[in-house]
């Protein structure tokens, strides 16, 4: 039972670290196109100013506890996805300087370098959760003592290239709703151009997704053996619906919920589907690591789910009031003004 | 070199850049919520210079240590999976809790304080940055309760083939870890203090008469003082920990090589490891060794022969580290004395002035010394008596590590030299507005 709730709160925490930090690693990949000047760039960047840290910090907490509750799965995943983990974390040093160092030096030279390096270092964890997340559903091949077998080009197959594609494409998506929400004028037409745009392109990948799921992995047998959570797919596609039905009328903030939901149903349908496996064993399903033999003690799993229950709930009512101090419309000429912004 | 090697290395090259940027955050953010204090109190717009001044350093410097923070949390898993596995059941929900109980609220706080000047009233802006600093300390706080379980593990069982927790208390209480939270913080803020006074002195140099710095001067002279005297006695009482809990260590920080009663302290003193005896040993005090260590001149201490050759950590580095960080510490004591007396003058001597600029790197020296002793110190465990840091590594290629170890070195060295680059410009500028 604990095992249980903590693999869902682990999926949980996935999921918010995906809602957060989707819309700013979004907003990122779609920098060089979206923005036609340096007030819009500026916006940009500052649409995602006071959060992207906050957001960050999902992913710390996501490993933290995957090391917390589920030790094994944390040494295993983290020692077979070394390569690409290294990428992603290298990404993330340079996106983070990339906020804090552009506007520091009054050179475009340096502007544009740093833009050149945000847009890179936002795809590319996108790019890469995506193929990471895409492997850990299908299976990857560990041997009975949790070592990898394969290598970096293991996980650029087909399915998990496809993850990754599916991962930019949505988080791109997310973010232009965010730039819709905090924008105004022309930049803001573009924005919620843009997502109408990349709509029809994620039902595309969401479909060929989920026939490719059917072929490439066992994600559907939990579902077939429990009809009941086909609720979950259900609430795939009620979300993406609600994005394009609130964005016609206007209602961007609204788009921009019903992507998180819709983003919230992706993370869990893959993580129901693979309960009770963490990292499936392509070689054996029997070396797959699970929630079950890779859970920490009953005394840990009460002590952190203790932590968990008292904190998580404080964290969002905080960051929930950041977000709500923040939410203010963007203009080019504040911002300008503004010595403190980005 | 192999994968053990080759991991030890990359941890310690990320583990001490971190190492950079954190205890200016530590320091420097208790600092800012001084001088904001004071603005709020006083409604004097100089306090609110002070703030915006020394607030854009501090940002700068914290998204640094963000950055190599993160990798941090996930190299226990890519480089000491076997590690994580075998002890993951205590050290994972230390730092799981560190981020859950303070990484939010530092870097949602930082966010309201930066980019809240204009959005928040004066109260709620003062609120955000009492909570970035408390929420730094506490982090500090529970990073170092896990790196105090590595130096002495306690409230466990061994279970399942790994490390259990058995009382969770036990494990939060470890004296260890508070000793190494003392010593770790007073020296932070100490280094905060340093900081603040040297790009003050630069300033100083250059204009007697800059009321600004000035009054930073005299804010930081006091405080640092103290925090140098709270580093000394910290850093005593934890020798004394050291002592006890893990007589190795001691042993090849004094390069102590005999057992011997009332064991004398060497002012002067130079290992010839390869002979297990010591080279030069002068201006002995007798005695005083045995009182450092257990507060008694005739106790007895323990030498490094008594310990199996593949139990002693590598002596060296130990020692000489060591050493350094003492002496250090006698010289910012000094500094300190001075500078606090010099504090109202209206021109302060410049000899001292330079010092104190040149002096800005030495605490960040000192500090990675001390981790150097500790860390050094406690091989050939990973987790002291109980696991070997050999054992501790993960099954992944040499090759995997010694790509990620170089990328490692190179990107930091860039990113360590820019971050420089931009906190001197931006020192140097002096306050806007
Ligand atoms: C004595 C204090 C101390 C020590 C020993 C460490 N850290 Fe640290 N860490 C901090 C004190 C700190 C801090 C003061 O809270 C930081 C530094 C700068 C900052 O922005 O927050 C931080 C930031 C920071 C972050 C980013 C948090 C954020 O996004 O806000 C992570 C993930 C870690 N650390 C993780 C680690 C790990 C895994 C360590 C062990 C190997 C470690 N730190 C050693
Ligand atoms: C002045 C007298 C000092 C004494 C007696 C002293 C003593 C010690 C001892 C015994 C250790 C090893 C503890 C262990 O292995 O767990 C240590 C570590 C350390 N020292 Fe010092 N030290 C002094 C000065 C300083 C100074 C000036 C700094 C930095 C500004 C500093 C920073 C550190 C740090 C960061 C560590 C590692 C963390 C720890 O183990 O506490 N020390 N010190
Ligand atoms: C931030 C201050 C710290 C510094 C400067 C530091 C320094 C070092 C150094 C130099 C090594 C390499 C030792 C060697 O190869 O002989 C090392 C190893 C290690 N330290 Fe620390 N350390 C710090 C804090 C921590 C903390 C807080 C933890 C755990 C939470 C930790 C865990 C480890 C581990 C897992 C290793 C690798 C195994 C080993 O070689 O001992 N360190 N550290």
């Amino acid at each position: 039972m604990l095992e249980t709730t903590w693999f869902i709160l682990w999926g949980l925490l996935w999921a918010v670290y995906f809602i957060l930090d989707g819309f700013d690693l979004g907003l990122g990949s779609l920098l060089p196109f979206i923005a036609k000047n340096e007030g819009e760039r500026r916006i940009v960047y500052n649409a995602a100013g006071p959060f992207w840290d906050g957001n960050e910090v999902w992913l710390i907490t996501a490993g933290g506890v995957t090391f917390a509750a589920f030790p094994k799965a944390y040494a295993v995943m983290f020692s077979a996805l070394y390569a690409p983990l290294l990428i992603l974390l290298f990404a993330l040093i340079f996106r983070a300087v990339s906020f804090e160092f552009r506007n520091k030096v009054d050179s475009n030279a340096w502007r544009s370098l740093w833009d050149g390096v945000h847009f890179i270092t936002n795809f590319l964890p996108a790019l890469l959760l995506g193929v990471a997340f895409a492997n850990l559903f299908m299976g990857i091949p560990i041997d009975a003592q949790g070592v990898y077998q394969g290598t970096l080009f293991t996980l650029l197959n087909p399915y998990g290239l496809a993850g990754g594609v599916f991962f930019v494409v949505i988080f791109a998506m997310h973010g232009a709703l965010w730039l819709a929400f905090k924008s105004e004028g022309a930049l803001q037409t573009r924005a919620i151009g843009t997502a109408l745009i990349l709509w029809p392109v994620v039902l595309l990948l969401l479909l060929a997704f989920l026939g490719l799921s059917a072929f490439y992995t066992q994600l559907f047998a939990n579902y077939v053996a429990n009809p009941a959570l086909f609720i979950i797919p259900v609430i795939v596609v009620l979300g993406l619906a609600g994005v394009r039905a609130f964005l016609t009328s206007g209602k961007i903030l609204l788009a921009w919920c019903s992507s998180a939901v819709f983003l919230l149903g992706v993370t869990f349908f893959g993580v129901i589907g693979m309960f009770p496996g963490m990292i499936m064993s392509s070689l054996n399903p029997e070396w797959s690591v699970t929630a079950f033999n890779a859970a920490s003690s009953p005394l840990t799993l009460k002590i952190m789910l203790g932590v968990a229950l008292v904190m998580v709930p404080i964290v969002l009512v905080y960051q929930f009031w950041m977000y709500r101090l923040f939410s203010h419309t963007l203009k080019a000429e504040d911002i300008k003004n503004d010595s403190h912004a980005y | 070199m192999d994968v053990v090697m080759l991991s030890r290395l990359q941890f310690a090259v990320a583990v001490f850049f971190h190492f950079i940027f954190v205890p200016l955050t530590l320091g420097l953010s208790i600092l800012l919520a001084y001088m904001e204090t004071r603005y709020v109190m006083t409604g004097d717009e100089m306090w609110k210079k002070q703030t915006k001044f020394w607030g854009k350093l501090f940002i700068i410097n914290f998204t640094l240590g963000v950055v190599t923070g993160i990798t941090l949390e996930f190299q226990f898993g890519t480089n000491w999976s076997r590690y994580s596995e075998y002890v993951g059941d205590i050290f994972g929900s230390l730092l799981a809790i560190e981020a859950t109980v303070a990484f939010f609220l530092e870097s949602t706080f930082l966010a309201v304080w930066h980019f809240g000047w204009n959005r928040v009233g004066k109260k709620t802006h003062l609120f955000a940055i009492w909570m970035v600093a408390i929420a730094g300390n506490i982090s500090a706080l529970w990073i170092i309760i896990a790196n105090g379980w590595m130096q002495n593990p306690v409230g466990y069982v061994l279970r399942n083939g790994r490390a259990e927790l058995d009382n969770f208390l036990t494990v939060v209480q470890n004296p260890y870890a508070w000793g190494i939270y003392a010593h770790t913080v007073s020296s932070a803020w100490m280094l905060g203090g340093f900081f603040v006074l040297g790009v003050s002195a630069w300033h100083l140099l250059r204009n007697a008469d800059n009321v600004f710095f000035r009054r930073s001067f005299r804010m930081a002279a006091p405080f640092t003082l103290v925090m140098v005297a709270l580093v000394a006695l910290a850093g005593h009482h934890q020798g004394g920990t050291v002592a006890q809990l893990q007589p190795a260590k001691l042993a090849a920080m004094e390069a102590q090589w005999e057992t011997e009663k009332n064991a004398p302290f060497h002012m002067l003193l130079i290992p010839d490891v390869a002979n297990e005896t010591n080279s030069v040993q002068a201006l002995s005090v007798p005695g005083l060794m045995s009182w450092i260590a257990y507060g008694d001149v005739n106790a007895e201490v323990k030498g490094l022969k008594d310990f199996p050759k593949e139990d002693r950590p590598p002596v060296a580095p130990t020692f000489w580290s060591f050493r350094i960080m003492l002496a250090l510490g006698g010289l910012f004591a000094l500094l300190a004395l001075v500078s606090f007396v010099v504090r109202n003058a209206s021109v302060k001597p410049s000899r001292l002035l330079k010092a104190l600029v040149w002096c800005i790197p030495l605490p960040y020296v000192a500090i990675m010394l001390g981790w150097a002793v500790a860390e050094i110190g406690r091989q050939p465990w990973i987790v002291y008596n109980l696991m070997r840091t050999t054992d501790a590594v993960s099954p992944v290629p040499e090759s995997n590590v010694l790509i990620s170890l170089v990328a490692f070195i190179v990107v930091y060295s860039a990113l360590g030299a820019l971050d420089i680059l931009l906190l001197c410009k931006y020192a140097r500028k002096g306050p806007q507005e």
